[in-house]
């Protein structure tokens, strides 16, 4: 696949970044980059740092040193120009992180209301439509309690979609799901793919990976330690850290 | 019993004085408090200093200590109010540093991924507390804001010792012109503010109860 688009800088590019926690050195110089409407699968151990890694894409986590770049400009450090720079970067958690005191679709409404300034019938219009997409029209007026877990995470790709995001972070959005329910959002997330969304996807989901993922990053104690086509990656894993670290989850 | 009964309008209009004086004093300790809070968990290293010092500092003093600063040290400073003034703003700024409290607690107790998402979203920080995050922390502190609110009308009774002829210094005078009905005058002050304090319990719990419905 071919994913260079002409004079156009690649959507996120990450170059020698390093985060520590205290001690504790979490990112350990990561070159990363990701071009337009390409899907990257992030997989590798728990603690080895993927979602510190996507947390930095919008500055949810700071970095120590080296560089960040989305849509060819470097990450602003705060303020408005931050704000901003998040609006244009969708972001879906494990945990859903839906507004509980909100309905469905005042969830869906509420950036574009209050950050992009649309007005509310536009914003109710178009929230309806993107909740349709992900398939819980009906379930609109009901508060996010009221939804199971893969029908509230829907509810948070159809929140991020409502800005019209860039590129797309998921933070294993269906870890959190209860088996029957995680195709639902992958299905979703497929389809997102396939529609040409810019994606990084932190998942132990190989089928996912497979079907929709055109890299697959392998990251170990902080480092990528390996990337490739998803079936090359999963067939031939070259590090013996990535064997070990399939043989683990393949057994399952 | 006779001095009650002849006196209830003396009574009765300093129950609604002590009424009047907490339903400011209440508005204006939820205005200042929320406002303190939200400077206590802004990015802001000085606003996060000066609404520590204030809480600390007045949450601290006695409020006796608080109403003498006002009454007599605020004039000194060439502010001229009436006592009902000076009480207003005694039991706001003193009442106000347990409703930051509150509000604060509240605040912490919203998960950090609700703060997080609004973030993601592109809200600034006071849209993230305005929009997501204090209309959650509300509903977690009213039972705590109730017991604020009640402490609040039992302490507007120091105001009678700095000239407002609210409930309690209604009491006081009544209880000199008429000594032997002292007992009888007590008990129906207390009756008094037991029943404005329960009035403001059931009042906080319905409001709980209709918030929590529309989860
Ligand atoms: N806020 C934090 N403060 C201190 N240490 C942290 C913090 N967040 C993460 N860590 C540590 O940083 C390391 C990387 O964490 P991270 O959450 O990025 O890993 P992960 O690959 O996403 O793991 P998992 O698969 O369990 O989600 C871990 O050792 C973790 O304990
Ligand atoms: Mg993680």
């Amino acid at each position: 696949m071919e994913h260079h688009t002409d004079g156009q800088p690649p959507l996120v590019v990450l170059s020698g970044v390093n985060k520590h926690f205290g001690a504790l050195h979490v990112l350990k110089d990561v070159n990363l980059t990701v071009e337009r409407g390409e899907v990257v699968v992030v997989i590798g151990p728990s603690g080895s740092g993927k979602s510190t890694l996507c947390r930095t894409i919008n500055r949810l986590e700071t970095i120590d040193t080296g560089e960040i770049r989305v849509d060819g400009r470097p990450l602003p450090l705060e303020g408005k120009e931050l704000a901003k720079l998040r609006a244009e970067v969708g972001m879906v958690f494990q945990s859903f992180n839906l507004f509980a005191h909100k309905t469905v679709l005042e969830n869906v409404t509420l950036g574009p209301i209050k950050v992009r300034g649309v007005k509310r019938a536009e914003a109710d219009a178009r929230g309806r439509d993107l909740l349709e997409r992900v398939g819980i029209g009906e379930q609109a007026d009901k508060y996010p309690a009221q939804l199971s877990g893969g029908q509230q995470q829907r509810v948070a790709i159809a929140r991020a979609l409502a800005m019209d995001p860039k590129v797309m972070l998921f933070d294993e959005p269906t870890s959190a799901l209860d088996p029957e329910m995680i195709n639902e959002v992958l299905e979703v997330m497929t389809a997102l793919a396939k529609d040409g969304m810019t994606m990084v996807v932190v998942t132990h989901e190989m089928g996912f990976a497979r079907r929709a993922a055109n890299r697959v990053v392998f990251m170990d104690n902080g480092s990528i330690v390996e990337e490739a086509e998803p079936e090359e990656f999963f067939a031939r894993p070259r590090s013996e850290r990535a064997k070990d670290f399939l043989s683990k989850i393949l057994t399952h | 019993m006779e001095a009650v009964v002849d006196n209830l309008d003396l009574l009765l209009e300093g129950f609604l004085r002590t009424l009047t004086l907490t339903a400011l004093a209440a508005t204006g300790a939820l205005c200042l408090g929320t406002l303190v809070a939200a400077m206590r968990v802004s990015p802001l290293l000085p606003l996060r200093w000066a609404g520590t010092c204030y809480v600390e500092s007045v949450r601290n003093t006695p409020l006796t200590v608080v109403f003498a600063l006002a009454v007599f040290g605020l004039p000194k400073a060439g502010l001229g109010l009436t006592f009902f003034q000076f009480a207003l703003l005694a039991l706001t700024l003193y009442t106000g540093t347990f409703v930051a409290e509150a509000v604060r607690s509240g605040v912490n107790s919203v998960a950090p991924g609700q703060s997080e998402a609004a973030r993601t979203l592109g809200m600034s920080f006071p849209q993230t507390l305005g929009l997501v995050i204090l209309p959650q922390a509300f509903r977690n502190v009213i039972p705590p804001l109730a017991s604020v609110f009640i402490a609040l009308l039992k302490n507007s009774s120091i105001a009678s010792a700095f000239g407002v002829a609210e409930a309690t210094s209604r009491m006081g005078s009544l209880i000199e012109d008429n000594p032997s009905a002292v007992l009888w005058l007590l008990a129906a002050v207390a009756l008094g503010y037991v029943v404005l304090a329960l009035a403001a319990s059931l009042l906080f719990s319905r409001l709980e109860r209709s918030l929590a419905v529309a989860r």
